[in-house]
């Protein structure tokens, strides 16, 4: 298959999840649609490195799933905080930086 | 042959996305996007990156959706309301908004006039992309990287177990933690409960001890007694130990 596919499903996958953080409102499905956007940029990223035959973007592949790991792992923290002090699990009702 | 196992893996990754963004149970997203990684480790795999499918199976489809599942697990799974807050025009125009997006970037990548694109990539080598490679390039050229990657890993780890213990994290100020309880506790003794503050002498009791002499007045012994032994009464109530 040529590259260009490739970039096409990236660049749709890439949109559906950025449809998905503006529409919905839990912190969690939010979290998972932003996973699809890094995912998208993954796979322009392995794409490329195919293109030009060497290794430097699944480099960068592997460290971009590092950053994803710990913003889930940061971002379900804070969800179970939220939920410990009985605040509702809605980004549209935490619209204050303080308490 | 690689066309058909293309598209298969293509139109799963977009449903599963799709999935993802559409269905209101919590649960079922993370099912979908675990459906949308396997698809895209498919996708890795047609891409000759055989290192980077399996740590995506194994990495994210296991183990970081096995953590969002305990989430959703411990949260509750419950849907979310279907009251809009902006109204419906706020999600209608954040629709329109990403259409709008994709058209753009799909007019960008097909309608380029990248050679590079059009093409199957460089000439396939033996060992693009296999573990020896990736770990060649990960240990020699991209050594600084791997290790602001780790560090970035465990300072997330700490975080996180620091933003979701017990007490602590956001603190809250209508359920105080224990400490603060424990810390108000000597201000509610009475004086003379016979604490510990008191016998390493913190507190001096005995300068404004109102509690009457043992055998002081006769006449009132019963009713000096009685209030002795309510006010010990008090102070073990008081929670002295």
């Amino acid at each position: 298959m040529d590259i260009g596919w490739y970039l096409t499903v990236s660049a749709l996958v890439f949109c559906i999840g950025a449809g998905g953080v503006m529409v919905r409102r839990s912190p969690l499905v939010i979290l998972l649609c932003l996973e699809l956007m890094l995912n998208a940029a993954n796979l322009d990223l392995i794409a490329f490195s195919r293109m030009w035959g060497n290794g430097d973007g699944q480099i960068f592949a592997i460290i971009v799933m590092v950053v994803a790991a710990c913003e889930v792992c940061i971002g379900l923290g804070l969800v179970v905080a939220m939920f410990r002090r009985r605040l509702p699990i809605d980004v549209d009702e935490m619209r204050e930086l303080h308490g | 042959m690689a066309a058909v196992f293309f598209f298969i893996a293509g139109i799963g990754a977009i449903a599963g996305a799709i999935g993802v963004a559409t269905v209101r149970n919590p649960f079922y997203a993370v099912l979908a996007l675990v459906c949308h990684l396997l698809s895209l480790a498919a996708l890795f795999l047609l891409l000759r990156a055989e290192f980077i499918a399996a740590a995506q199976v194994v990495v994210y489809a296991g183990a970081v959706m096995v953590l969002y599942v305990f989430v959703v697990a411990y949260v509750g799974s419950q849907d979310e309301p279907v009251r809009p807050v902006g109204g419906p025009g706020l999600k209608l125009a954040s629709i329109v908004f990403a259409v709008l997006l994709a058209v753009e970037l799909l007019i960008a990548v097909l309608g380029s006039g990248l050679k590079g694109i059009d093409g199957r990539g460089a000439q396939y080598q033996p060992g693009f992309g296999s573990p020896a490679a990736i770990g060649e390039l990960l240990l020699t050229r991209f050594l600084f990287p791997f290790e602001a990657a780790s560090f970035l890993l465990l300072m997330a780890a700490v975080g996180a177990v620091v933003l979701a213990r017990r007490r602590g994290g956001i603190s809250d100020p209508a359920h105080p933690g224990e400490d603060e309880v424990l810390r108000a506790i000597p201000t509610r003794l009475p004086k003379g409960a016979g604490s510990i503050a008191e016998g390493v002498g913190d507190i001096n009791p005995t300068a404004e001890l109102d509690r009457p002499a043992i055998g002081a007045a006769a006449g009132d012994a019963d009713e000096s007694r009685g209030r002795a032994s309510a006010s010990e009464g008090a102070g073990l109530s008081g929670g002295g130990w």
